[in-house]
């Protein structure tokens, strides 16, 4: 395939859910066509960007330049491998979320549907100019309107409790953002005159001491998205949402556009080896770290489902960040792996939750005793998904904690293996006594207070949706090839 | 021929069309020369700009009088953009007004009320663009009293507190203003900008040019409202007739920034400021005013008076630049010169849409609107997202060049407040957001669909102007050939040293 094709297609992948939220908008009145368009636009994303991948493959890195802003700093998009890796996962989930969410939708009869469909669309087309950004600004525009996209999301509800949500997550994201990131991305042009993602990164030899470790921490807090601690209460405010918003946005496009930013920024901003160098780097693993273990308690305590789901999404993309920030090869290829194998086990839990609202009208963990009978389905999915998560074999998740593992034990970070192996006791004790409920506690007798509620699976999509989802988590465990190829070229670099 | 006149066409066609105008019968006729007026004097602007966007100087002799006797009118990047910016918004404000003024102003003053409209344009244009600081001087006059007049037309009655407010401190900076240029021609015998900029170097030290400067500055500091001589400005756009708001908003409060812009680099020079205090003073200033004035806009009640707040605090950012002093910092006074005129331009058209159908500018009663107004509240949105700064937007790239105008002078604190004051900004234009997205909840915390029902999206009169507006803040966040390119061009002129 030759170049030309590369860049047009790259602009396809931006545009395809642009224009599908222009169609939703016309077809307003007719809920079948429009349901069609968002699947349709789905699909077309998906056959783009997978026909991107054997150029990424292949090594080559086409480039676009939408416009120049000014001399110097361009809107630009470059297709390499890790934002391959993102944009293939979140365009591999966003047909299977189309299809959750108009089970979903139709199965709660939740009001203004297609101002939903309409903001997801946006959010999509956002979440791929994050992937695909060729420069620091081109990837702050994409974050911050993915921000803007998500908050009608959010705040779906309307009422009380969805306008307060909605100023958290507001607040954090956006003020995170203009606070912190925006003037680390303005030192950074200050200090380097370029805002280029560059192999070995563009302020290498650029900044030293103090002024790194401050301009690493703007960076760090500036990506709001990544939740690290104590920026991470966006998240489960975040849960008034929908379930497909929070399956798809907050556990996947969203979140990982956080984690995958600091990927990109420590990788090609940075570098690895300055910051090996310089050791002012080591105060984020440490809240990397805190963040992974004290989220994991906090989960342990919820009772609503959702809100522990969120809360382990908080740990779990630490994981991502203490990857990274053991500063090893190994473990790089491990945080992208993460960003993959977390996100098909996440929206695998999410879906799953949003199945047993949608059939039971239960939210609480301690609601859930012997419902693996009633829905089979969706408790084999959940539990393929909580395996993932506690990173045992054969899914996804062991994969990623493996790479960890490993980067860890070569750099010798103690403190990392120690996290990871207590938080994965940790996950294990959040995540088993769901699943001990579902299939091996008996379901409680209607009684004068509990009334019994005769309910099967949810509708059909819904069921198919989390299957998909559930037997990827399990596929990637079985043929990693190509995301591990990716990864391995993120690094090919640094031999 | 009509080329080398063009400066002075600009200045001369709306002080002309104004007694016509006045002379006029109360209908439309005096809407639609006023308004035809506005886009010639646009269109020539825009040649005007094209003509000096090569870092040429345009300079014209008034009645043929070689300067510095005679009047001089001198063009160059800086002044040019200026025009362009007062030319531009009179050329949206004007389609709009037709609607909105036949609601809020009685009919038999609507003559009256065009006549000081392109009395009030005339005037900023002549400040604009004069290079005689006497002649700045009567337009200053022209277009502060034609602006009093107009300001008093407003429907509530607290519209004539609020003018006589302005008349006594607009009057009282005017004074100042002549009195600091009295004593500069008692010292130096020139009125002529250029020809002081010659001979005063020789007389810095003198006690009397401190004098001059002082008074200058504490005049026009009251003419833009710097915090804390800013009092007259919130009672004058919150009560003053919408479309008035919104031309003085955009253009008023701009063309004094240029005026100081010019008093400082061109006519005084930056050595003799940066030895007085006058840059830091200014710098204190605008951080106090940035962050008190903003979080005044948080809790006012209603949105004209919320966003005429943020107008004080956004002044105190175009001030930071000059503070600031250098390139860069000039470079982002004239960028947010113009963006900060196109967001509240649109953002002050879009709450006149909503005063024009509800009949309130109060918060409270806007709730719910949203989904009545879509096309206006998406205007607030973006509008707002431009005040606030997010990327893809005019206001962005203010952000952008000041923030980074204080980063390569080391002013971290000025860093900070900036992006305190987004931060700020965030809050209060939510609050509109907010109110406008959420339907009313009753006490209970349950939404109800209430009478709002009947209400409906403002006339396509008053859309289409606001929207101009809206996309010109989206277009000049991507494209800033025009506002970047010509500050550059600006700046070089202003900051000769720094070729």
């Amino acid at each position: 395939m030759n170049i030309m094709a590369n860049e047009s297609l790259i602009m396809l992948a931006i545009l395809l859910p642009l224009i599908a939220s222009v169609l939703i908008v016309l077809v307003d009145k007719k809920p079948n066509v429009r349901e069609f368009v968002s699947l349709t636009a789905s699909l077309a994303l998906l056959a783009t960007v997978l026909s991107l991948l054997p150029a990424v493959l292949a090594g080559e890195q086409p480039s676009v330049m939408l416009l120049e802003i000014a001399p110097g700093l361009p809107v630009k998009f470059t297709l390499e491998p890790l934002g391959m890796l993102f944009a293939c996962v979140a365009a591999l989930l966003w047909p299977i979320n189309t299809l959750y969410s108009i089970g979903y939708m139709r199965g709660n009869k939740e009001q203004q549907q297609t101002r939903f469909y309409v903001c997801f669309a946006v959010a999509l087309s956002s979440t791929m100019g994050i992937a695909l950004a060729g420069n620091l600004l081109t990837l702050f525009i994409c974050y911050e309107i993915l921000t803007l996209s998500t908050y009608p999301l959010v705040t779906h509800k309307g009422n009380e409790e969805a306008r307060k949500a909605g100023r958290v997550y507001l607040g954090i994201l956006l003020g995170t953002s203009i606070g912190f990131f925006l003037l680390a991305i303005l030192w950074t042009w200050h200090l380097t005159g370029t805002l280029d993602f560059k192999a070995g990164g563009i302020l290498n030899g650029k900044v030293a001491g103090p002024e790194l470790i401050i301009l690493l921490f703007l960076y760090m807090y500036g990506i709001g998205k990544a939740a690290l601690m104590p920026m991470h209460r966006w998240l489960p405010a975040a849960m008034v949402a929908p379930t497909p918003v929070s399956a798809l946005l907050h556990a996947v496009a969203v979140v990982k556009a956080g984690v995958f930013s600091v990927v990109k920024i420590v990788v090609y901003v940075f570098g690895l080896d300055m910051l090996k160098i310089s050791s002012g780097a080591d105060w984020v693993l440490w809240i990397a770290g805190f963040t992974i273990l004290i989220a994991s308690i906090i989960a342990l305590q919820q009772d609503n489902l959702k809100r522990r789901l969120a809360y382990s999404t908080i740990s779990q993309l630490s994981y991502v960040v203490l990857a990274v920030f053991i500063l090893a090869p190994l473990s790089t290829v491990a945080a992208a792996l993460h960003i993959a194998a977390h996100a098909f086990g996440k929206i695998t839990l999410f879906f799953a939750a949003g199945s047993i609202y949608t059939a039971a009208h239960k939210t609480n963990i301690s609601q859930l005793n012997g419902i693996g009978y009633r829905m089979p389905w969706t408790m084999t999915a959940f539990t393929i998904g909580a395996i993932s998560m506690i990173g045992l074999p054969p899914t996804a998740g062991f994969l990623s904690k493996w790479y960890m593992l490993m980067g860890a034990f070569q750099e010798q970070q103690v403190f990392a293996i120690m996290v990871i192996i207590a938080s994965t006791l940790l996950n294990a004790a959040y995540f088993i006594p769901i699943i001990y409920a579902a299939w091996f506690k008996k379901e409680e007798q209607g009684s004068d207070t509990v009334e019994l509620v005769e309910h099967g699976e949810s509708p059909k999509p819904m069921v198919f949706a989390l299957m998909m989802t559930a037997s990827l988590t399990l596929l990637l465990f079985f043929f990693p090839e190509v995301p591990l190829q990716l990864a391995n070229s993120l690094i090919g670099e640094y031999p | 021929m009509i080329e080398n006149h063009l400066s002075l066409l600009i200045v001369v066609l709306p002080l002309l069309a104004a007694p016509i105008v006045a002379v006029l019968p109360n209908g439309r006729m005096p809407w639609s020369i006023s308004t035809l007026v506005s886009w010639a004097v646009f269109a020539m602007a825009c040649i005007q700009l094209i003509n000096v966007s090569t870092g040429s100087v345009i300079s014209y002799e008034l009645g043929g009088w070689a300067p510095p006797w005679g009047i001089e009118y001198r063009i160059d990047a800086a002044n040019a953009l200026v025009a362009l910016i007062v030319s531009g918004i009179a050329a949206v404000t004007l389609p709009y007004a037709l609607k909105s003024v036949e609601q809020e102003i009685p009919k038999h003053q609507h003559s009256l009320f065009y006549a000081a409209f392109m009395l009030c344009f005339t005037g900023l244009l002549g400040i604009t663009l004069t290079g005689d600081i006497f002649n700045l001087f009567v337009f200053l006059e022209i277009s502060s009293l034609s602006s009093y007049a107009l300001i008093s037309l407003g429907k509530q009655r607290q519209a004539l507190t609020a003018s006589y407010q302005y008349l006594i401190m607009g009057t009282i900076g005017a004074t100042f203003f002549i009195i600091g240029v009295g004593l500069l021609y008692a010292m130096t015998g020139t009125l002529n900008m250029m020809d002081l900029s010659q001979r005063l170097p020789e007389l810095y030290e003198h006690r009397t040019i401190h004098t001059a400067f002082a008074f200058i500055m504490v005049g026009f500091a009251l003419k833009l409202a710097l915090f804390p001589l800013h009092l007259w400005l919130p009672n004058a756009y919150t009560y003053a007739p919408t479309v008035v708001t919104v031309f003085l908003a955009a253009t008023a409060t701009k063309v004094a920034v240029y005026v100081m812009l010019r008093v400082i680099f061109s006519v005084f020079g930056f050595t003799f400021i940066e030895d007085t205090p006058t840059d830091e003073l200014f710098m204190i200033l605008c951080v106090v005013g940035i962050l008190m004035m903003s979080f005044y806009a948080i809790y006012q009640q209603d949105a004209k008076r919320l966003l005429a707040y943020s107008s004080v605090a956004q002044i105190g950012y175009m001030m930071l630049g000059i503070g600031i002093g250098s390139a860069l910092g000039i470079t982002a006074t004239l960028v947010h010169l113009f963006n900060h005129a196109l967001m509240k331009g649109a953002l002050f058209m879009a709450i006149g849409a909503i005063v024009y159908q509800i009949g309130s500018s109060r918060i409270e009663h806007m709730q719910g609107l949203g989904k009545h107004m879509p096309w206006t509240f998406a205007a607030i949105v973006i509008g707002g997202l431009s005040l606030i700064g997010v990327p893809g937007t005019a206001g962005f790239i203010s952000k952008w060049y000041l923030v980074l105008a204080a980063i390569e002078k080391q002013h971290w604190l000025i860093v900070i407040v900036i992006l305190a004051g987004s931060l700020l900004a965030v809050i209060y234009v939510w609050k509109l957001v907010e109110v406008l997205y959420f339907k009313p909840a009753d006490e209970s915390g349950q939404t109800v669909s209430n009478q709002l029902t009947s209400r409906k999206e403002a006339p396509l009169m008053l859309l289409i102007p606001t929207w101009i507006l809206v996309v010109a803040n989206v277009y000049f966040g991507f494209n800033t050939e025009l506002t970047v390119g010509t500050a550059e061009q600006a700046v070089k002129l202003l900051l000769p040293s720094m070729n």
